[in-house]
């Protein structure tokens, strides 16, 4: 037990933010490494469950009725399956960003043990974030890897910049919804949140029909949703049909909001981990 | 200024609010290298609050602070990578395994993964864990827990250990081998700062205390000494039946003016006598007429300390 007894008189610099925010995203890949098998198998079978259900069960019945032309001329399947990855995203951000979060503040009191070292609060933002990417990346790329068996992308450009589209989408939730979960101090509030936050946006985002199909007061509260322009984004990518300045401004919104939502996080995991 | 006597902290009118609450008010004190310094009070005297400014995780309100030379408010991180501290709650990571915990938090030291688990098989060897290394940490006692958490305060080889309420919740056996090993921390010259409301771990463990109630310092010194300045050198405690304490106040008072007894004082059970010879002040109480249930003459502890100083008991 030598070393213990040394004092050591070298004095280490500070570690840079981000080599400090790569240690947090260290842990939180070993703490997911547990859990890594069944979250890899159940990313896989959800997209394929939906797609062989939705896609083309429902979707023999949707194409044959004449619908095509207002699906924009493609297959219930092609329309549904780039909605649906779209989804997938947000669905992952939300619970990536609320329960995992309430729980390292409140219940394990990771940060905390992190606070007490050289890692600063804004480092385990940062390195939170990272993380949520990476769950993102992963969710979305086995979900397109599903679409892609299922025939549905035109090209392959198309098949990854609906995967980048996806991951962007979910971010635009994630980062704020983080914010949001710092600041609680249990999970309470997630349950509403779940219900009539992300459920509505899942059903009436333009996932399973074509926005015309609301009533017209109903569709610019659609507009305004992050998981429509995402939608949009991630259909418009898959098809090749999107609209280059419809897809300016679905990039735009979605971006502006996670990096609104990554200064939140700045903001509020510093206030709630040093008082 | 490596081996030079400037003390490791010193806090000047020290002061923490957390809006119209005063947590900690104005407080000063020193520590100086290699000693063990101990913050002795009840829950709520402002002790934690101390200690997280210490630790740099709570800026401070006002006064002024010196950690390892630096100051807390600019250079937070710099100072957290020399120092090591056992929470008050236990903050390990329950699905990792023991080793797991120490290999990942010695990377937020920026230590290497090789260096970082050389530190963790050397440590769980220090705190008796070698066995468990892989076990989960959720299993474990909370005897067990409290050393792994030692053992993971010690990785950057921190040469200051902030511990607060190292013992809180332990069986007698599990404090013995956690002061066991914050004993052999301070042989090997780490120097501790610890809090606690156990008088016998004040005692055991602490060169110097002060004693904190309602967020100010109220006496300062080593155990000894403020046993000799606040309590006599042996203690008579009476015990009566309930409802007789009540009719006694004549002869109690007559204890005092009699005999070598300096001072009463009286709880809900018993009476406390201070005198420098308990045994003697027995006799007299006897001679006085007082018949208790039972005597028991005991060397004065800081407990008593607390009390005189308070007029309250410190864990209630």
């Amino acid at each position: 037990m030598a070393s213990v007894s040394v004092p050591r008189s070298r004095a280490s610099a500070e570690p840079r933010l981000l080599r400090s925010a790569t240690h947090v995203l260290e842990y939180s890949l070993l703490a997911y490494r547990r859990s890594f098998r069944a979250s890899l198998f159940s990313s896989f079978v959800q997209p394929a469950l939906f797609l062989a259900a939705m896609g083309l069960g429902l979707g023999g019945i949707v194409d044959r009725s004449g619908a095509t032309i207002s699906l924009g001329g493609v297959s219930y399947l092609a329309f549904l399956a780039p909605g649906l990855l779209a989804s997938a995203g947000m669905q992952t951000a939300f619970s990536v960003a609320t329960y995992p979060i309430v729980a390292a503040i409140n219940w394990v009191r990771t940060y905390f043990a992190m606070i007490a070292t050289p890692l600063t609060p804004r480092a385990i933002a940062l390195g939170e974030m990272a993380f949520m990417v990476f769950r993102l990346w992963m969710v979305t790329g086995i979900f397109s890897m599903v679409a892609l068996a299922f025939g549905v992308y035109r090209s392959p450009g198309g098949f990854f910049l609906a995967w980048a589209a996806a991951i962007l989408t979910g971010l635009a939730f994630a980062t704020p919804v983080a914010a949001y979960s710092a600041t609680r101090k249990n999970a309470e509030s997630f349950n509403a949140l779940f219900r009539f936050g992300m459920t509505p946006l899942f059903l009436f985002s333009g996932t399973f029909f074509p926005l015309e199909r609301l009533p017209a007061f109903l569709q610019p509260v659609a507009w305004l949703t992050p998981l429509y322009h995402g939608v949009a984004l991630a259909r418009g990518f898959a098809l090749g049909t999107l609209d280059p300045a419809a897809g300016v401004v679905h990039i735009a919104y979605l971006a502006i909001l996670a990096g609104i939502g990554a200064i939140a996080c700045l903001v509020t995991f510093e206030r709630r981990l040093v008082s | 200024m490596p081996d030079a006597p400037a003390p490791l902290i010193v806090a000047r009118g020290l002061t923490k609010r957390f809006g119209a609450f005063t947590a900690v008010d104005g407080i000063d004190f020193e520590v100086a290298r290699g000693e063990s310094f101990g913050f002795l009070g009840p829950n709520g005297a402002g002790k934690t609050s101390t200690m997280r400014m210490i630790g740099c995780v709570s800026p401070a309100s006002g006064g002024t602070l010196t950690v390892l030379g630096l100051d807390p408010a600019s250079d937070g991180p710099r100072i957290r990578a020399k120092i090591g501290v056992v929470p008050q709650q236990d903050t390990l990571d329950t699905d990792l395994s023991v080793r797991e915990n120490l290999v990942i938090y010695g990377r937020y030291f920026d230590l290497s993964y090789r260096e970082a688990g050389r530190r963790a098989d050397e440590l769980l060897d220090f705190v008796q864990l070698t066995d468990r290394a892989k076990s989960k940490v959720e299993p474990l006692s909370g005897g067990m827990k409290r050393r792994v958490t030692i053992a993971r305060s010690l990785i950057n080889e921190p040469s200051l250990m902030l511990l607060d309420e190292p013992t809180t919740g332990l069986d007698p056996q599990a404090r013995h081998q956690v002061w066991d090993r914050l004993y052999r921390l301070k042989q090997q010259g780490v120097t501790l700062v610890l809090t606690t409301h156990y008088m016998d771990e004040a005692e055991q463990l602490c060169d110097r205390l002060v004693v904190m109630d309602k967020a100010k310092i109220v006496a300062a010194g080593t155990p000894r000494e403020l046993i000799e300045r606040y309590s006599t050198r042996e203690v008579l405690e009476l015990r009566f039946p309930v409802g007789v304490l009540e009719t006694l106040d004549g002869q109690l008072d007559a204890l005092v003016d009699g005999t070598n007894a300096r001072r009463l004082e009286r709880l809900p059970d018993r009476v406390l006598v201070y005198a420098e010879d308990g045994e003697a002040a027995s006799v007299a109480a006897h001679e006085r007429g007082l018949r208790p249930e039972s005597v028991l003459v005991r060397r004065s502890s800081l407990e008593d300390v607390f009390l005189h100083l308070t007029g309250r008991s410190l864990v209630d």
